[in-house]
């Protein structure tokens, strides 16, 4: 589905974020890309929908690749992925609904966005999405008056509105607390499987990446150090990636979260 | 054990470090002031002349007359309330797309230069200076005013929107982007609503500036209620001169309290 052949991309300062990385994301498949900060997970993904331009290397979504194109069609095959952010990033004082209508945004024509005239079909899909992240309710509440789960349910559901045929995801429970980034995560993952998605994951909380991702990537100084399942990424491949530390600490702490979890979820499920 | 710890701090220089430098400033600052102050030429007589004159203009403030002059009040209030009102509506419909084009962040190069360029025209000439140019281009009356306060209000909105939209979270503006969205597209919906609330505050700020201004820009012809005021000051009438500023004073406390009040509402 989705082909890095050679990515590279050196800022204008003489700073190299990525040099020759070579992936293929099949449909269908969540990828997980892990790594220290400033290793190059978000360039990466921004260099695939060029809110980032690539200095070397192709960029194949399906035949197209994407690093060559002009600005029209550019613009036209960026409404094939859509994108999920660290803090959100929704239109704050818009309400919930211009938030997932504006997934749109690629295929209507100005006017019937300015006006927000959005053809019937663009609105029952959007009303379906808000349903299918559980937000049906707060469809004309201002995005800023959600709490930050909730907007990451918009985020999800407006790059859903696009009808991507890939997602990418940047640090998505980077801003949340343990037990919302596990629904968070749960629910992508669903979605994915659903729609029989590819994803491309940010994330840098290991056990999270481990616990929902069916592969994961390790970027080093943005070069790939590791490429495998879940259960291969062994202490020794951590280290490489992000040099030594103590990750028995890291898993046992992991370890009471997940008891955590067990333990409201049950309590969730006492309610309902 | 007794430790070596300094038990003084002092803050180090900032500027300049070298402390006999510092001492020769601070000396030739004061030796200046001095200096100048020596040759302001201060005529006593006249001095108790003005203030004779003050104590008139004060007794006649005291009893405003708002009567015997009322027609040409009303006449002069008209029109810088019209002027005030035109002239916003009109400076803040044409500063949009400036202070959009003037935003490094939205506009080209050669565009943000060209806008940029507008702004600095229109900042750097004051009003009085416009409206004296416009008066001679267009005659005594309201529509030089109009023509000033538009012009300076371009400067104004066009110049504050801009460093408003270059403030924008940049994540909204990438979002919007992400989707394939045009450019049109971008500014109407990550652009706007971030900085509508702003704008508003802004002309309604703007609102309130050009009607202070249209009643000194009447002293040099440009009508509206300073033209009155100058024909009351030049007639020695200080007893209407008196109703006119207080009717001034008036108006500005009302726009002052309800914009801030809309402005509030607003946020």
């Amino acid at each position: 589905m989705l082909h890095l052949k050679g990515l590279g991309k050196t800022y204008k300062t003489g700073d190299t974020a990525l040099s020759d990385v070579t992936l293929s994301v099949p449909k269908g498949q969540i990828m997980g890309l892990i790594g220290p900060s400033g290793a190059g997970k978000s360039t990466l993904i921004r260099c695939i929908n060029r809110l980032v331009e690539p200095t070397a290397g192709a960029v194949l979504l399906g035949d197209i690749d994407l690093a060559k194109l002009g600005k029209r069609e550019l613009r036209r095959q960026r409404r094939r992925i859509g994108m999920i952010f660290q803090e959100y990033a929704l239109v704050e004082r818009l309400t919930v609904m211009e938030n997932v209508l504006s997934g749109r945004l690629g295929y209507v024509p100005f006017w019937r966005s300015f006006l927000r005239r959005y053809p019937p079909a663009d609105i029952r899909n959007a009303y379906r999405l808000l349903d299918r992240v559980g937000l049906m309710d707060h469809a004309d509440k201002r995005a800023d008056a959600l709490s930050g789960g909730q907007r990451q349910r918009v985020g999800i559901a407006r790059a859903l509105a696009q009808e991507p045929e890939l997602l990418l995801v940047d640090e998505p429970t980077a801003s949340l607390d343990p037990k919302t980034s596990r629904q968070i995560m749960r629910l992508l993952t669903e979605i994915c499987a659903e729609r029989d998605l590819p994803a491309i994951v940010n994330i840098h909380d290991v056990p999270l990446a481990q616990q929902f991702m069916q592969r994961i990537v390790g970027l080093r100084a943005g070069r790939v150090v590791f490429d495998g399942a879940p259960e291969t990424l062994t202490e020794a491949a951590l280290t490489e990636i992000y040099g030594a530390e103590d990750w028995h600490a890291m898993r046992a702490g992991d370890a009471e979260q997940a008891e955590a979890e067990a333990e409201a979820k049950a309590r969730m499920e006492a309610l309902a | 054990m007794a430790d070596a710890y300094p038990t003084t701090w002092k803050r180090p220089p900032q500027i300049v470090t070298d402390r006999r430098w510092r001492l020769a400033l601070q000396i030739g600052v004061v030796l200046y002031l001095v200096l100048a102050i020596g040759t302001l030429e201060v005529d006593w007589a006249r001095v108790a002349a003005g203030l004779e004159r003050g104590q008139r203009f004060v007794m006649g403030f005291l009893t405003p007359d708002f009567t015997s002059r009322w027609i040409d009040i009303r006449q002069g209030l008209i029109e810088s309330l019209t002027m005030t009102l035109t002239s916003t509506v009109i400076g803040v419909i044409i500063s949009v797309p400036i202070g959009v084009g003037a935003a490094r962040n939205l506009a080209p190069r050669a565009i943000y230069y060209v806008c940029r360029g507008i702004i600095a025209v229109s900042r750097a000439l004051q009003e009085i200076i416009i409206a004296i140019f416009l008066v001679a281009m267009f005659g005594f009356g309201p529509f030089a005013g109009f023509l000033t306060l538009s012009f300076a209000t371009i400067g104004f909105i066009a110049k504050l929107l801009a460093d408003d939209i270059e403030e924008i979270d940049e994540a909204q503006a990438e979002a919007i982007r992400a989707t394939g969205a045009s450019w049109w597209q971008l500014v109407n919906y990550a652009i706007q609503p971030q900085v509508m609330p702003r704008l508003i505050g802004l002309s309604l700020y703007r609102l309130d500036i050009n009607f202070r201004e249209s009643a000194v820009i009447g002293i040099v012809g440009a009508g509206g209620i300073g033209a009155t005021l100058n024909t009351a000051i030049d007639r020695y009438e200080y007893d209407s001169a008196g109703a006119i500023l207080l009717i001034i004073i008036g108006i500005v406390m009302v726009a002052e309290y309800g914009s801030s009040y809309l402005r509030k509402f607003l946020q």
